[in-house]
């Protein structure tokens, strides 16, 4: 297991592996959330019946940037007199992990007043890995209501997919292998917009395989 | 997930409100917190114990504890089996032991215990593998009751710390009293417990409060004011001349509720005598929270049940590793 070279793009890494390696800057971060922002309007013509809801804890603060953008694209009127719903998901008690770790910490779940059933909700979440993190989500949701559709939207979808899950927007696809670690860093949260590739993080491949 | 997961865990079994320091009882708070919204939802219930077992093991009469324990675990999915001593093998003689061995062969994952002697619970942790919760013990502990009203303190006052607590009553007897004393010490609140002389338990000295015999002095300076039952059923000689004399000193009436400052609460953790240690008027008043308490147990009990049965044990993950 030392032997694995973190690989990105079948390009060779260079310069000091401990330092994670920048994917996208803030700009790039603001474009793809503009640009999806952009797909969610034109996918469901407006953004009359979409209900952001994102998974903690980026995922929400993603949510809230993608409604900010919603908002300029679509103003508010007649038709649509509010702006787009913005709430958290909380999946923790549904994760199918759950007895193989300690236990986590809950995370709040905020459900927007006009509820789910009949809109369109977009889960939005950081990284797309395995899609367990989405599975419950999925079920989480179904305990809530009756969407009429779900979507998915993610920043980095970095593949390895365990579930038949497949994003509907997508920031950025970034090859990985399994050791690598993504980190994505938002403003409000962590005091800048990056995404940075991280060299294999061997203790938490440890922790991976066990949880396999 | 980007970030590994913050693994914080509770002590295997909840025995006394000591087990728990700040940190580990503020994260059954905060986890409480967030179950309690499940109350709001169409479908209150959780997948997450499913295939869990909880044992609610009661050789006393409870029932809002034996209640909201069960609601708690089923609303988690976990499967519960009611236990009452009354028409079990208990009354055929047989022994907590073998009634303990008996319910981990059935596979228990938690027992939830109520027993009439205080220190069973404690017995209990050292025989089964499964987490044993002290529902009550004789007249030593309650933790999930402390839980809950620190719950509902910090929920109409907004914190813990430096909260002026003034616990009222037959303290010698109240299982309640202790947890509350040490769980409230160890979230920074300051606690006066107040009752005649003969309603104290020998050492009350020791523990981490000021004690008081002049309700009407304490009464003022106080956020919080907890009444307790007066318990005659462990009363076995002459504590107080007459019940209307201990009403009179030591009972919350609406008079003495007018000196307490504008914003402070009333709690009981039931069952009341009303017109003893509580007057009516003053449990049915918009400072008392006994109905709010009764909701919040669920929320505390799920917190605690998630919190000890939802994860793998710790050293588990680590021989894993």
């Amino acid at each position: 297991m030392s032997a694995a070279r973190p690989q990105a793009d079948n390009r060779p890494v260079t310069g000091d592996p401990s330092v994670a390696r920048p994917v996208l800057d803030a700009a790039d971060l603001g474009r793809a959330l503009t640009r999806i922002a952009h797909e969610i309007v034109e996918r469901n013509h407006g953004a009359a019946d979409v209900v952001l809801l994102g998974i903690p804890t980026r995922g929400v603060s993603l949510a809230r940037r993608l409604g900010e953008r919603i908002a300029g694209i679509e103003p508010v009127t007649v038709d649509v007199p509010t702006s787009v719903p913005i709430g958290s998901l909380d999946v923790t008690m549904y994760r199918d992990d759950l007895r193989l770790r300690g236990v986590r910490p809950l995370e709040p779940t905020e459900i927007p007043s006009g509820g789910v059933d009949g809109k369109v909700v977009v889960l939005v979440d950081d990284v797309l890995f395995s899609g367990r993190t989405i599975r419950a989500a999925l079920d989480a949701l179904s305990d809530l209501g009756r969407p009429r559709a779900v979507q998915l939207a993610v920043l980095v979808d970095r593949g390895h997919r365990e579930l038949p899950i497949r994003p509907d927007y997508v920031g950025k696809n970034i090859p990985t292998s399994l050791t690598e670690t993504v980190h994505v860093l938002l403003e409000d949260i962590d005091g800048r917009d990056a995404v940075l590739l991280g060299p294999a993080d061997l203790a938490r491949a440890a922790a991976e395989e066990t949880t396999r | 997930m980007t970030t590994p997961p913050i693994v914080r865990t509770l002590p295997r079994h909840l025995l006394s409100a000591a087990d728990l320091n700040r940190d580990e009882a503020l994260l059954v708070l905060d986890t409480a917190e967030e179950l309690a919204r499940l109350a709001d939802r169409p479908i209150k219930k959780l997948p997450t114990l499913r295939g869990r077992t909880v044992v609610n093991l009661f050789f006393e009469d409870s029932t809002r504890t034996r209640t909201s324990f069960e609601v708690a675990a089923k609303r988690l999915s976990a499967d519960v089996i009611n236990f009452s001593a009354k028409g079990s093998s208990v009354s055929k003689g047989e022994s907590l032991k073998d009634t303990a061995l008996t319910l981990e062969a059935m596979g228990a994952d938690a027992v939830v215990c109520r027993h009439g002697a205080s220190g069973a619970p404690h017995r209990l942790a050292n025989w089964i593998r499964g987490s044993v919760i002290n529902a009550g013990d004789g007249t030593h502990e309650h933790p999930t009751q402390a839980l809950l009203d620190t719950f509902t303190m910090r929920n109409r006052l907004g914190r813990i710390e430096e909260l002026r607590v003034v616990i009222v009553g037959d303290v010698l007897h109240s299982r309640v009293a202790r947890s509350n004393v040490l769980l409230l010490s160890t979230l920074g609140a300051e606690v006066t417990l107040v009752a005649p002389p003969t309603l104290l338990p020998v050492g009350v000295d020791t523990w981490p409060c000021s004690v008081s015999y002049e309700l009407d002095a304490v009464l003022p300076k106080s956020d919080v004011v907890m009444m307790l039952r007066v318990q005659r059923e462990r009363m076995y000689g002459g504590f107080f001349p007459t019940t209307r004399e201990y009403s009179r000193r030591y009972g919350l009436d609406a008079r003495r509720m007018a000196t307490l400052p504008d914003d402070a609460i009333v709690m009981h953790p039931g069952p009341m005598n009303r017109g003893v240690e509580i007057a009516a008027e003053v449990a049915d008043s918009v400072r008392s929270t006994i109905v709010e308490q009764v909701a919040n147990g669920v929320s505390v009990r799920m917190a605690v049940l998630y919190l000890l049965l939802g994860g793998a044990f710790i050293e588990t993950v680590e021989a894993a590793a």
